[in-house]
């Protein structure tokens, strides 16, 4: 296929299966699997989930446990965790091919290229990867949700219908169930992020032990990690994937690092509390934290799921303290490119690539070339591109949002905090990564519908330019190497490689993350609440 | 564009047939038969009831039972509405209930200062453990409670005390539910 092809096929793919999901969203009250009898999603919901899951964002606002049914959960959204997963890796490849291919208008077959994903690199790893999942203790199973007695039954206080405070005994759980195991899987080796329950990785059904923990972060990572290794092989240069892998896991580590600072050091505010790190508790900010996960392990998924696009989380963002709660914002708004979505991260960093080299070729004064290939002025402009749509949706989406009564409205955190919920709600969308300053209230008619185009421009609008320069690629002749190219493999390439990536996000976002997190920090500090 | 159309339609149907149904429903299958307690969520059973799962949390009130952590999931560990309190660290709201906590504990309790885990709300709402930290906090409460020797107690939670994952994976933990059914057996409140 040539490349305009192969996107209208990419794009046919996603259109249907997105209509389909859109259809067992609307009628799932009709259909088996369905124990709770959850009655049909709301159209602005469903259309919504429809847009987040075909993107692989899987921006959630409902809670899965008290809408989906299990035939949604199974064939609807775990279904498009594999499909979206896919549909992004072979553009990746398809990219590569660009790059290693000479002469030719040919990249491939959509078809050809998704079926040997889904069923030669998804599905193996998924049916050996629940199976361990469960045997830490995620559950399986397609029960009606379970009803238990408590040894100890307590009375509470509720607010009724006109804030009227009324006493009610409790005497009961219901626990609820699911197939979970199957969806997680792939909800984290896909890079999707999309939670069966509410709670996502956080609930206990779904991240049960420190080893389900682990190998999370392991399947999340294996794939956006792995696709470097397939660039060099691919284009006969190792030494160039991995100096790509070497940015990635610099900007990484830097992340983890000053996320796990500023989470250990615990909260001023709180200073009633014992918030000391000891032999007998993990300490730090742990409002939002599991206790088996501590501040640790909470970080280190919280940094892994921002960088990689996947969105899943098992401690909520919301609650972290201002900067450690900057560092996943940054990491989705330098384009998802630290090892990135499944794909997604690779094609995303393609673009720096071309950007990095295009600034060297400035500097030294030459045509920029990359792995044999002339960068011309049409692969840059296409790259700036992809940049300025990705930059322009979230900073204008959030603009209107900060002004307007509709976009305000969904604040649940005052002062501050407010403008970085509403930032990361498009953050997230834009990049891909669906992960959420929780408390932000995002269904509604104006949330539901920005993010949903948020989502959709970011995912479509972002590969078409990146596979026109794929086709371009395709079509040049190889330069031969000479003393004047400038290399794309060792350090030094990857020191220009992180220098860019850090010079478009720095420019790009800086104002607005000191009106946010930065301003945040300082006013708690000097003890200001809100 | 025609046949790339109808080959869309084609791919989604059996591709949705074999990852949304038959890939869910074999791993049910398989799971249920090799670990069958653990794909059902852990259910525990006493005198022919269940009483919940060993790895959702559940509230305790009494003051002879150990407590577990605020919960933010409905009215307090509904596993129907998993979720945490989503409270900005700046937040009155939570720098309020933080110290409200801290200061009912601190009359509750003879021990000081009070853990964080202990005040603080779980991501999940449903956190099955408290920090040993927190658990020895409890424990003369607790012991006093239910007049037990306060080694007892202490043996107690030293027993279902958890360590890292294979020693260094995670945080050492207790968990709530099998220790205060644990206290009911060994020692039941009067």
């Amino acid at each position: 296929m040539r490349w305009t092809e192969y996107a209208i096929a990419m794009l046919l793919s996603s259109g249907v299966s997105m209509t389909l999901l859109y259809l067992l969203e609307r009628t799932q009250k009709w259909l088996p699997f369905n124990p709770q009898k959850f009655g049909n999603v709301d159209p602005g919901l469903a259309f919504g989930t429809a847009a987040s899951f075909t993107t692989n964002t899987n921006w959630q606002v409902y809670s899965g446990e008290s809408t989906m049914s299990y035939l949604m959960q199974m064939a609807g959204l775990a279904y498009h965790n594999f499909v979206s997963a896919a549909a992004g890796i072979v553009l990746a490849i398809v990219v590569i091919r660009g790059i290693a291919r000479r002469e030719t208008e040919k990249l491939g077959n959509f078809w050809v290229d998704m079926t040997r994903c889904l069923l030669w690199v998804l599905l193996p790893f998924c049916l050996v990867g629940a199976l361990v999942l469960v045997s830490q203790g995620v559950v399986q199973n397609l029960k009606p949700y379970t009803t238990v007695d408590l040894i100890q039954p307590y009375t509470t206080q509720v607010t009724g219908a006109h804030g009227k405070i009324a006493t009610q005994t409790v005497t009961q759980q219901v626990i609820a169930q699911g197939p979970v195991a199957s969806q997680e899987v792939i909800k984290e080796f896909g890079t999707n992020g999309g939670g069966f329950f509410n709670a996502n990785s956080a609930h206990p059904f779904e991240n049960p032990t420190p080893f389900s923990n682990f190998f999370e972060l392991a399947l999340i990572l294996a794939i956006p990690s792995g696709l470097t290794y397939t660039l060099g092989r691919m284009t006969g240069s190792q030494r160039h994937g991995w100096a790509v892998w070497g940015a990635m896991a610099f900007l990484f580590l830097a992340a983890v690092c000053t996320t796990y600072w500023a989470e250990a050091k615990g909260n001023p505010l709180l200073a009633g509390a014992d918030q000391r790190v000891s032999a007998l508790q993990a300490g730090g900010n742990m409002e939002g934290k599991e206790v088996r996960f501590g501040i640790a392990n909470s970080v280190l998924y919280a940094t892994v799921t921002t960088d990689a696009s996947c969105g899943a989380v098992n401690s909520e963002h919301d609650s972290f303290t201002p900067l450690g709660g900057m560092v996943p914002l940054i990491n989705i708004m330098l384009g998802e490119i630290v090892f990135g979505g499944v794909g997604a991260g690779l094609y995303g960093m393609f673009v720096f690539i071309v950007l990095a080299v295009f600034i060297a070729g400035l500097m030294v004064g030459r045509t920029p070339e990359y792995l044999g290939k002339k960068i011309e002025s049409y692969e840059v402009k296409m790259a700036m591109l992809a940049v300025l749509i990705l930059t322009f949706t979230i900073l204008a989406f959030a603009a209107v949002s900060v002004v307007k009564p509709y976009g305000l409205a969904g604040i649940s955190n005052p002062g501050p905090h407010g403008l970085s919920q509403i930032l990361y709600a498009y953050v997230s969308s834009t990049g891909n990564n669906g992960s959420a300053f929780g408390g932000l209230n995002g269904n509604t008619m104006w949330y539901n519908a920005t993010t949903a185009a948020a989502q959709l421009f970011g995912r479509f609008l972002m590969q078409i330019p990146i596979l026109a320069i794929a086709g371009s690629l395709a079509r040049k002749k190889i330069v031969p190497e000479s003393a004047g190219t400038f290399p794309v493999a060792g350090a030094l390439f990857s020191g220009l490689l992180v220098s860019t990536v850090l010079i478009v996000g720095a420019l790009t976002f800086f104002p607005a993350l000191s009106l946010g997190p930065i301003l945040e920090h300082l006013l708690m500090q000097a003890g200001k609440v809100f | 564009m025609k046949k790339n159309l109808v080959t869309a339609v084609w791919f989604t149907l059996v591709t949705t047939v074999i990852f949304g149904l038959i890939y869910p429903l074999v791993i049910t299958g398989v799971s249920q038969l090799l670990f069958p307690g653990r794909a059902s969520g852990q259910l525990i059973e006493r005198n022919g009831k269940l009483v919940g799962s060993r790895i959702i949390g559940q509230n305790f009130t009494g003051l002879g039972y150990f407590h577990s952590r605020p919960s933010a999931a409905g009215a307090g560990y509904d596993s129907t509405s998993s979720g945490g309190s989503f409270l900005g660290p700046t937040n009155k709201t939570l720098i309020d209930r933080v110290n409200g906590d801290v200061q009912k504990l601190r009359t509750e309790n003879p021990s000081q200062p009070a853990p964080i885990d202990l005040v603080t709300s779980s991501g999940s709402g449903l956190d099955p453990d408290i920090s040993p930290a927190a658990a020895e906090f409890q424990a003369p409460r607790v012991a006093q409670e239910r007049h037990m020797n306060p080694g007892e107690v202490g043996r107690l939670v030293q027993k279902h005390t958890r360590g890292r994952q294979f020693g260094f994976l995670g945080e050492p933990r207790v968990n709530v539910l099998e220790l205060n059914l644990d206290l009911d057996t060994v020692h039941p409140l009067r």
